[in-house]
């Protein structure tokens, strides 16, 4: 089995499969019905990514695991998303802000892998990518609306920004497995990503009169399966179904 | 911490195999960006359009229903409006 590729997969859907779920925890509670749909629209895109990318991983894996068995049957240790996505929601600022570094970042990323030497990655991240440019405008517009709103969504969403934007260097963590698979090919320089994040944050964030924190600590500990407190929340209620009645389908 | 609603739009949507845009429903915005996001969330998640036109309600003039009478009966008795008094000569299709 290739596992530098299984590794890098469940990296990739582990952190759709997280942040779709937390969004998800906004059903039913959105500002307005319109956001309230917008933002389970966005969940349900991120959970249909992760069906298709953890599908594959299993195929790679080679063990007969399907993507459900990834999705709700391993243990937290074993979860590779970034601790950006698993931080809780927030008031609608937090989530919008977190909603857009991240996106930020997939938006390129998905970029990157329309060009990657593995086709099975090249098709997923072809339909992703159309996904994500609506969550990235969907996210830069409200960050920009909040920011350059009144002075309390302006305060609420640059406390949220101060407050996740220690998690944001996480998401471009690189190790054996990058370099590995950079050298075949499959993904692209982790660098470049990064130097087009911090452009488009940049620019976004100055038109929402918003400023980026200059404290310069910053987490890592997702992508080797050490997460934040609220990972085993978000599995207890994730996975109670499938603990509790193993193999139930509906 | 004000409460002042958003204005409410009219929200239009040209379907794949339509040439127009249809009227399907309302929604409120705070301007007409949020309002065009708001409608392919609300109104195209089951790829009912390709085209989407917003307009505030409150730039829509409407007849009034109580002038309905005046308006619209007259037209009742005018059958020969119609047009289904003509013979259409043989040999013509697609009619």
């Amino acid at each position: 089995m290739d596992n530098a590729l299984f590794e890098y997969l469940v990296r990739l859907g582990d952190d759709s499969l997280i942040l779709g779920h937390r969004l998800s925890e906004w059903c039913g509670h959105g500002p307005i019905l319109e956001e309230d749909i917008a933002m389970t629209n966005i969940a349900l895109d991120l959970v249909g990514q992760t069906t298709s990318i953890l599908k594959y991983a299993g195929e790679v894996e080679g063990k007969g695991r399907t993507e459900d068995d990834l999705a709700f049957l391993r243990y937290e240790r074993e979860y590779r998303n970034t601790l950006l996505v698993e931080q809780p929601n927030g008031d609608f600022g937090v989530t919008m802000m977190r909603q857009f570094l991240f996106d930020a970042f997939r938006k390129p990323l998905f970029e990157q892998l329309v060009n990657s030497s593995d086709a099975q990655i090249a098709a997923i991240a072809a339909k992703s990518l159309k996904e994500t440019k609506y969550h990235f405008k969907h996210s830069a517009e409200w960050v920009i609306r909040l920011g350059d709103g009144t002075e309390e969504s302006h305060e609420r969403v640059q406390n949220a920004l101060n407050d996740l934007w220690r998690y944001t260097d996480e998401m471009f963590f690189t190790d054996e497995v990058d370099r590995d698979l950079e050298s075949r090919g499959i993904t692209f320089s982790m660098e470049d990503l990064k130097n087009t994040w911090q452009e488009t944050v940049k620019s976004v964030l100055d038109q929402a009169t918003l400023e980026i924190p200059t404290n310069g600590w910053q987490h890592d500990g997702g992508r080797k399966g050490l997460h934040s407190e609220h990972l085993g929340y978000i599995l207890a209620e994730l996975q109670y179904m499938q603990r509790a009645y193993p193999g139930m389908e509906w | 911490m004000s409460n002042k609603e958003w204005p409410l739009w009219e929200v239009f949507i040209r379907s794949k195999q339509g040439l127009n845009h249809k009227h399907v429903g309302s929604l409120r915005a705070a301007d007409a960006e949020m309002a065009v996001s708001n409608a392919r969330d609300v109104y195209t998640r089951r790829s009912e359009g390709v085209s989407i036109w917003v307009v505030e309600s409150s730039h829509v003039h409407a007849s009034h229903p109580t002038d309905a009478d005046a308006l619209f009966e007259p037209a009742h008795s005018k059958v020969y409006r119609h047009p289904t008094f003509y013979d259409v000569p043989e040999g013509i299709e697609h009619m």
